[in-house]
């Protein structure tokens, strides 16, 4: 994904002008900030137990990708990712994480979810596809802006980090969040690269608004049948068995 | 001349396209089958003025193609000479098929399609214009094949058909790719700068031998070949046999001769060489056994494949050597017989769609004494035989006399090993025309001569005056081309020089064709002078000695009692059958070559039970090559099975590591 300069904002509406931006100034500084955010709430997700402390972390990861959005939108003076930061702010800092709750309340879920691979590995191999994100992408967008990288690489990170929370949480709602918080990746990627349309983070968004329903209307399917929402007690009963 | 050929071919496909409404109609089939012809006849004519006047040197663009650049359209000697046996064949068996009545309106639109895609291939100077033509040709003739499709050996017949056509496009396409990747281009022009070496040169040369092969049938790939000609009507079995396997030959022929430079060394011939006797001689072989008249006929045309290979294995040996003048030897008759086995092959298995239609039945023993009842297809049949049995002064003479001829000049390449492997390539080869031969007369024998042996057969009937002219046509050329072969090879001079990159002369005159020292020659007008002066001695010698007319009269039935009346024609059991004349070359080579069995099952005295004959054999790619592949495709289905069973975890897992294990490639590649 290389930042698209052809048919996007044209360089001369930037609010921060023409100047290559890096270390020390401002708009830089501060979209490194955001990211990093995103990527510290993404470990904080992979290695925290409690749900309802995984829901706070993931509405947290959602109103940090908010916030990452609008400064995108002054630092490039897009005003259409003004509407992408609300829509972010509404839905993923509020909306997905208060039907979780209504979700964890409704299937009395308060206490601790077990995990597949143990804190410590996790984490680990969450710092493993760290580094791999960083090394993939930074040369491949070498002659982008500084901000653009960085950007990329942290997303990128966001989403891997995403799928292994999937892989590593055998209950069906922390299936859902690490879905939620890599979509978040998505995200962060797009309105970091300048002249991305908007249309593609409205469908995305809507995307994962209709995943959020079905997965929410199977998880509750699913302990309403089997009275359990742990996906390892589940698998024994799949229709096809070899 | 190359807009005329896009024309020729884009009215093939608007024919196809133009075949879906008019399938219904009751002339829809006449109409699309006289579209062909004529398109086809052009097509001839086309590469025939191509060849007299010198192919255009111009490369034409097609205004679409692959993303990266045109499709580009050319016509140079090779292509001309096949495009030519492709318009011949094409226009007989069109004509054929209007004759023959409609078929079902679904096999309408696929005919001018595989006719349009045989001459893509042909006309394409990109090996990306190469392969789709290749696989628009592959497709459409599955579709043929799989056109009576409610018998279940017709259904298993395509589906081989479709898995070897399948993996004769998986070899060419990293085949040409291989050559582009290092070339830089997919023109033929870029491909011919830079010939591949080492290991590059090795890869290419056994993908395309493996993909070509198994498009034209070449042992071992060629278990799909005897099943599939049966499986399509008789005109799509001719076009098949005769232009579809000689595309893939222009395949290989166009790869490893033009494509991959003149500098390969003289060990390339001997896969081919050894590739092609081994064809050579199961295939005529199996034309012994065989009681089916196409699946004998498609037999014959792997030993003919196999012929072909083996001259063009001599030429790329005899060039790796520099010996120029053998080279051209070698491509000279494998040219001359690609179009001679072309034309002649095509009329049998037109003549099998006469008899079929004619006497219901394609199995030699419910044939026999058609002679009387259809005398034009039992004269065109025999022009076909004799050729098929490589009888001089016919077509299929001339093409084995140059390859035997290039066969013996073997010693000449100083590497013994070579010495030894075209000393025992010329053993097989006269074997396998010997066989050939067998093969010839047991079907002529048991088809059109003796009495009926079956009521159906019986009350043939001649086939209608098209399907005869369509008959007479191919008959027509197979004796022109008999007789002037050497007109053929001067005709052929450009392909020669192409083919061998060398500046010599073509090993023929107009009336003879000779070998590159001019030791010995043939002169089929002076052998077909001395046998009819020999045939007009013997008439007259008959004529003066026999007292009288000659006289009908009841046949001698061995002491048997005269055929009861629910028998007019006889016992059937009084005449030789196919398996018994099959027998004595089964038992001298059928046991070590194609296993074959005989078992006698007899009764306990007192039983009142018959005793048994059975005889039987396989072909040794069904155990050594079919099963096994079975066995690991249902090794494989196995393990596939399991991945059914794993749970979400996993299912993520393994797409997650998916992506992270492609992550690390690009990492690693931009490393470096």
């Amino acid at each position: 994904m290389r930042p698209r300069h052809a048919g996007g904002v044209p360089s001369a509406r930037c609010a921060w002008g023409h100047g290559e931006l890096t270390f020390g100034q401002l708009p830089y500084d501060v979209a490194h900030l955001l990211g990093g955010g995103m990527l510290l709430l993404s470990f904080m997700l992979l290695y925290q137990r409690r749900i309802a402390a995984v829901i706070n972390a993931l509405a947290m990861q959602g109103a940090i990708l908010a916030a990452a959005a609008a400064w995108q939108g002054f630092v490039q003076a897009a005003p259409q990712l003004y509407l992408t930061a609300l829509i972010a702010l509404a839905a993923k800092a509020v909306l997905i994480p208060l039907a979780l709750r209504l979700a964890i309340r409704r299937l009395d879920l308060h206490r601790a979810a077990e995990t597949a691979l143990g804190i410590g590995p996790s984490l680990m191999a969450g710092v493993a596809l760290v580094a791999l994100a960083i090394l993939v992408v930074l040369p491949i967008t070498a002659g982008a802006h500084a901000i653009a990288r960085e950007d990329m690489a942290l997303a990128l990170s966001v989403v891997l980090l995403g799928m292994l929370m999937m892989i590593t949480r055998r209950n069906a709602i922390l299936q859902v969040v690490g879905l939620m918080s890599m979509e978040n990746g998505l995200i962060l990627a797009a309105v970091g690269v300048t002249g991305m349309p908007l249309v593609v983070e409205l469908s995305t968004a809507a995307l994962v608004m209709v995943l959020l329903v079905v997965a929410g209307v199977f998880v509750f399917q699913i302990r309403e049948r089997f009275d359990t929402v742990d996906i390892g007690l589940v698998e024994p009963h799949r229709g096809e068995q070899p | 001349m190359l807009t005329a050929l896009a024309l020729g071919i884009t009215v093939l496909v608007m024919l196809a396209i133009a075949a879906v409404p008019l399938g219904r109609h009751s002339h829809g089939g006449a109409i699309i089958h006289g579209g062909c012809l004529l398109a086809t006849l052009f097509l001839a004519g086309l590469a025939l003025a191509a060849l007299l006047a010198g192919p255009p040197e111009t490369v034409m663009a097609l205004p679409f193609g692959p993303p990266w650049g045109p499709a580009l359209l050319a016509l140079d000697g090779l292509s001309a000479w096949f495009l030519l046996l492709l318009g011949l064949i094409g226009a007989a068996a069109s004509l054929y098929a209007i004759g023959a009545g409609p078929g079902p309106a679904r096999a309408l639109p696929p005919y001018p399609l595989f006719l349009a895609g045989m001459a893509l291939t042909l006309a394409a100077a990109d090996a990306f214009l190469l392969l789709l033509g290749f696989e628009l040709m592959s497709l459409a003739s599955w579709a043929l094949v799989a056109q009576d499709h409610r018998e279940a050996e017709n259904r298993a017949a395509a589906r081989l058909y479709l898995i070897f056509a399948l993996l004769a496009g998986a070899c060419l396409v990293p085949a040409f790719g291989l050559l582009a990747g290092q070339a830089g281009g997919l023109d033929f022009a870029t491909l011919r700068a830079a010939p591949p070496d080492g290991w590059l040169a090795g890869a290419v040369l056994a993908l395309g031998l493996v993909g070509a092969g198994a498009k034209a049938g070449l042992v071992p790939l060629h278990a799909w070949l005897p099943l599939a000609h049966p499986a399509a009507p008789s005109h799509v079995s001719a076009l098949m046999s005769g232009a579809m396997t000689k595309i893939a030959l222009y395949v290989l022929a166009r790869l490893l001769l033009d494509l991959c430079g003149p500098a390969q060394p003289s060990w390339w011939g001997v896969p081919l060489l050894a590739v092609g006797a081994a064809s050579a001689l199961l295939g005529a072989l199996r034309a012994n056994m065989e009681d089916d008249i196409k699946t004998l006929l498609a037999c014959s045309t792997i030993e003919n494949l196999g012929f072909i290979t083996m001259a063009l294995g001599l030429a790329l040996a005899f060039r790796g050597a520099d010996l120029g003048p053998l080279a051209v030897l070698a491509a000279a008759a494998a040219l001359l017989h690609a179009l001679n086995h072309g034309v002649f092959k095509t009329l049998l298995f037109l003549a099998a769609g006469a008899i079929t239609h004619g006497a219901g039945s394609r199995r030699l023993d419910r044939l026999g004494g058609l002679i009387h009842v259809m005398p034009v297809t039992a004269l065109a049949a025999l022009v076909g035989v004799a050729a098929a049995a490589s009888l001089p002064p016919l077509s299929g003479f001339a093409g084995e006399w140059l390859l035997l001829q290039a066969l013996l000049a073997g010693w000449k390449v100083a590497d013994i090993a070579f010495q030894v492997v075209a000393a025992a390539a010329t053993a097989l080869a006269a074997m396998a025309a010997a066989l050939a031969a067998a093969a010839m007369v047991r079907l002529y024998g048991l088809v059109f001569l003796g009495r009926p042996r079956s009521p159906r057969g019986a009350g043939a009937r001649e086939v209608t005056a098209i399907e005869r002219w369509s008959l007479l046509l191919p008959a027509g050329l197979t004796v022109l081309f008999g007789l002037f072969p050497g007109l053929l090879v001067q005709l052929a001079a450009p392909v020669l020089q192409l083919l061998t990159s060398a500046a010599v002369r073509p090993p023929a005159s107009v009336l003879a064709l000779t070998t590159a020292e001019g030791a010995s020659a043939y002169y089929p007008l002076a052998v077909a002078l001395l046998l009819g002066l020999a045939l007009a001695a013997l008439v007259l010698l008959v004529r003066r000695r026999s007292p009288g007319a000659t006289q009908r009269g009841p046949v001698w039935n061995c002491g048997f009692i005269d055929p009861p009346a629910h028998l007019p024609f006889g016992d059937p059991l009084t005449q030789p059958t196919a398996g018994g004349i099959a027998q004595p070359l089964r038992r001298m080579l059928g046991g070590a070559l194609l296993a074959a069995r005989e078992q006698v099952e007899m009764p306990s005295p007192g039983d009142p039970r018959p005793a048994r004959y059975e005889a039987s054999f396989r072909d040794p790619s069904e155990p050594l090559l079919l099963a096994p592949l079975a066995r690991l495709r249902d090794d494989i289905t196995t393990q596939a099975e399991r991945l059914r069973a794993f749970t979400i975890r996993r299912n993520l897992s393994l797409g997650f590591g998916l992506l992270v294990g492609l992550l690390v490639l690009l990492a690693w590649l931009e490393a470096r």
